[in-house]
């Protein structure tokens, strides 16, 4: 899951600038999630650029535009909508976009900012976030993480800037320590926060060195594969 | 004396705050360390204070030891990581800082540059077991350094925390801090004696000195501006209407915190006076509170 919020459409009129035809793509994948290039984000994009004096010369909505082999599929049946274009505005995420013009020998635009999913992975509803820090403190804070709970991620506790058991930054926020006390209190557990939090290795939350050679990184490099497997 | 001495030996001791100024020009620095020099034992050095960006702590600690004053260096968690944290200890201990106030550091969120990375690789609690290492001659991660540090470390509580949970949760992190190597604790703002009385009452067994800190009230705006923004802190409405009336507002700012200083100096080891601005006036207000 990656999270995108449209372009602001002056900007992408300005990317447009002296184009008359496009073509416009979108996902249905983590951009219908996002409401930012599914099948009606991408019908709306084209009422707008028609109104702005541009020719939509075909849309296509794939899921998933950061699979590469399945663009390329896809989109074989429209080359010549495709290849009569001036560019392709694709709705999605940096990932796809990124996809779509490594598969496509035409100019494309991003349709998409893809912002930081602060935590959320996989699922989009709750409001449970994991910063994937690789050294699970849950234990210690009666299942509710403080780095992501806590405006600073702080691991030793409340910072003083708490109010009413708001975070500094909003009163609409809650103070995550405030949540981690009242769920140790619950569980009788409020000793947990007397104990020292010791440094954490941020060093463990990037991938194993493996993990980047060998996965998808690798199938697009066999040679790669072949040499690491013998 | 030294602030750790003085400390120490059971004496009162009063810091002030100094707040490097936004540029180059040092000259008000210069002429607060004049001012301040002999009067309070120390002086805090903020660190890029509500997240404004200003001439550094370091280098303004530096210059208030050529004048005589010592200084207090301020060090927050937000805008280093570990190995700059550690170092920057390292150099203002050569630079002649003796005291450190470890900080975890506001928001860049609530400064000047609301777009700045918030670093926070270590959090208050964590830098002080760093500066126990390094006065023990050793990096956090347990290499051997030429030469140690021997910092008076100190730390921050806030006594006006104002749920059960916040309250409860200062005193774990108060003892936390104890044990990471806090040897004195300087207070938010304190305004209702009586309030404060009962947090020293909860924290007498902890044995470290307190040093309560007091803000001089400039106008009514600020009092209520600090109720409604800044956390832990409360000015009584009585106090801000006594504010409102008084027609030379400054005498007033000036006589409400020498009282408080007054009623505030049996209940603790120490007072932190917070400026604001008002640095120049410290003198008069230790003169109106007799201290």
């Amino acid at each position: 899951m990656l999270l995108s919020k449209q372009k602001p459409f002056e900007e992408i009129l300005g990317f447009l600038e002296g184009e008359s035809r496009v073509f416009l793509l979108g996902c249905d994948g983590c951009a219908q999630a996002s409401g930012t290039g599914g099948p009606v984000q991408v019908a709306e994009m084209k009422s707008k650029l028609e109104d702005a004096g541009k020719t939509i010369t075909g849309t296509d909505v794939v899921g998933f535009l950061c699979e590469k082999a399945l663009v390329k599929s896809r989109l074989a049946p429209k080359t010549n909508a495709i290849m009569g274009s001036d560019s392709i505005l694709v709705m999605t995420c940096g990932v796809g976009i990124q996809a779509v013009a490594a598969s496509v020998n035409k100019l494309c635009h991003p349709g998409c900012d893809t912002q930081n999913l602060g935590g959320s992975r996989g699922e989009w509803q709750g409001s449970e976030r994991c910063r994937e820090c690789a050294e699970c403190v849950l234990e210690s804070t009666g299942g509710i993480c403080p780095l992501t709970s806590c405006s600073k991620g702080l691991l030793s506790g409340q910072c003083g800037g708490a109010s009413a058991g708001k975070c500094e930054l909003s009163p609409e926020k809650d103070c995550g320590w405030e949540l981690i006390y009242h769920r140790l209190k619950a569980l009788d557990q409020l000793d947990k926060l007397k104990k020292l939090a010791p440094p954490k290795s941020w060093s463990k939350m990037s991938p194993d060195v493996h993990i980047l050679a060998t996965s998808h990184y690798a199938l697009e490099n066999p040679a790669q594969e072949e040499a690491a497997t013998e | 004396m030294s602030l750790k001495s003085e400390l120490e030996s059971g004496r009162f001791a009063i810091t002030a705050e100094i707040g490097p100024l936004k540029g180059t020009d040092i000259t008000e620095i210069v002429e607060v360390a004049e001012l301040l020099r002999g009067r309070v034992t120390a002086a805090n050095v903020t660190d890029q204070q509500s997240s404004v960006m200003r001439l550094g702590s370091m280098v303004t600690c530096h210059l208030l030891s050529d004048h005589g004053l010592e200084p207090v260096l301020q060090m927050t968690c937000r805008d280093r990581n570990r190995i700059a944290l550690q170092s920057d200890l390292l150099s203002a201990w050569v630079l002649g800082a003796e005291n450190v106030l470890a900080l975890t550091g506001d928001l860049p969120a609530l400064g000047d540059h609301p777009d700045a990375v918030p670093v926070y690789d270590l959090d208050s609690v964590q830098l002080l077991s760093v500066i126990s290492r390094l006065n023990e001659g050793f990096d956090m991660m347990g290499n051997e350094l030429k030469g140690r540090t021997d910092y008076y470390a100190g730390a921050v509580v806030n006594p006006g925390a104002d749920t059960e949970a916040s309250f409860d949760m200062q005193l774990f992190k108060m003892e936390k801090k104890i044990a990471a190597g806090a040897k004195f604790f300087q207070t938010q703002a304190v305004y209702e004696p009586e309030r404060f009385a009962k947090f020293m009452k909860r924290v007498e067994g902890f044995g470290v000195p307190v040093m309560a800190g007091v803000i001089p009230l400039k106008s009514v705006g600020m009092a209520r501006f600090m109720n409604k923004n800044v956390a832990g802190v409360c000015v009584p409405e009585e106090t801000i209407q006594r504010c409102a009336a008084a027609e030379d507002k400054t005498q007033a700012g000036i006589d409400i915190v020498a009282e408080l200083m007054r009623d505030l100096k049996d209940l603790c080891q120490g007072l932190h006076v917070m400026p604001i601005g008002w640095e120049k006036k410290v003198p008069q207000m230790l003169d109106a509170a007799g201290l």
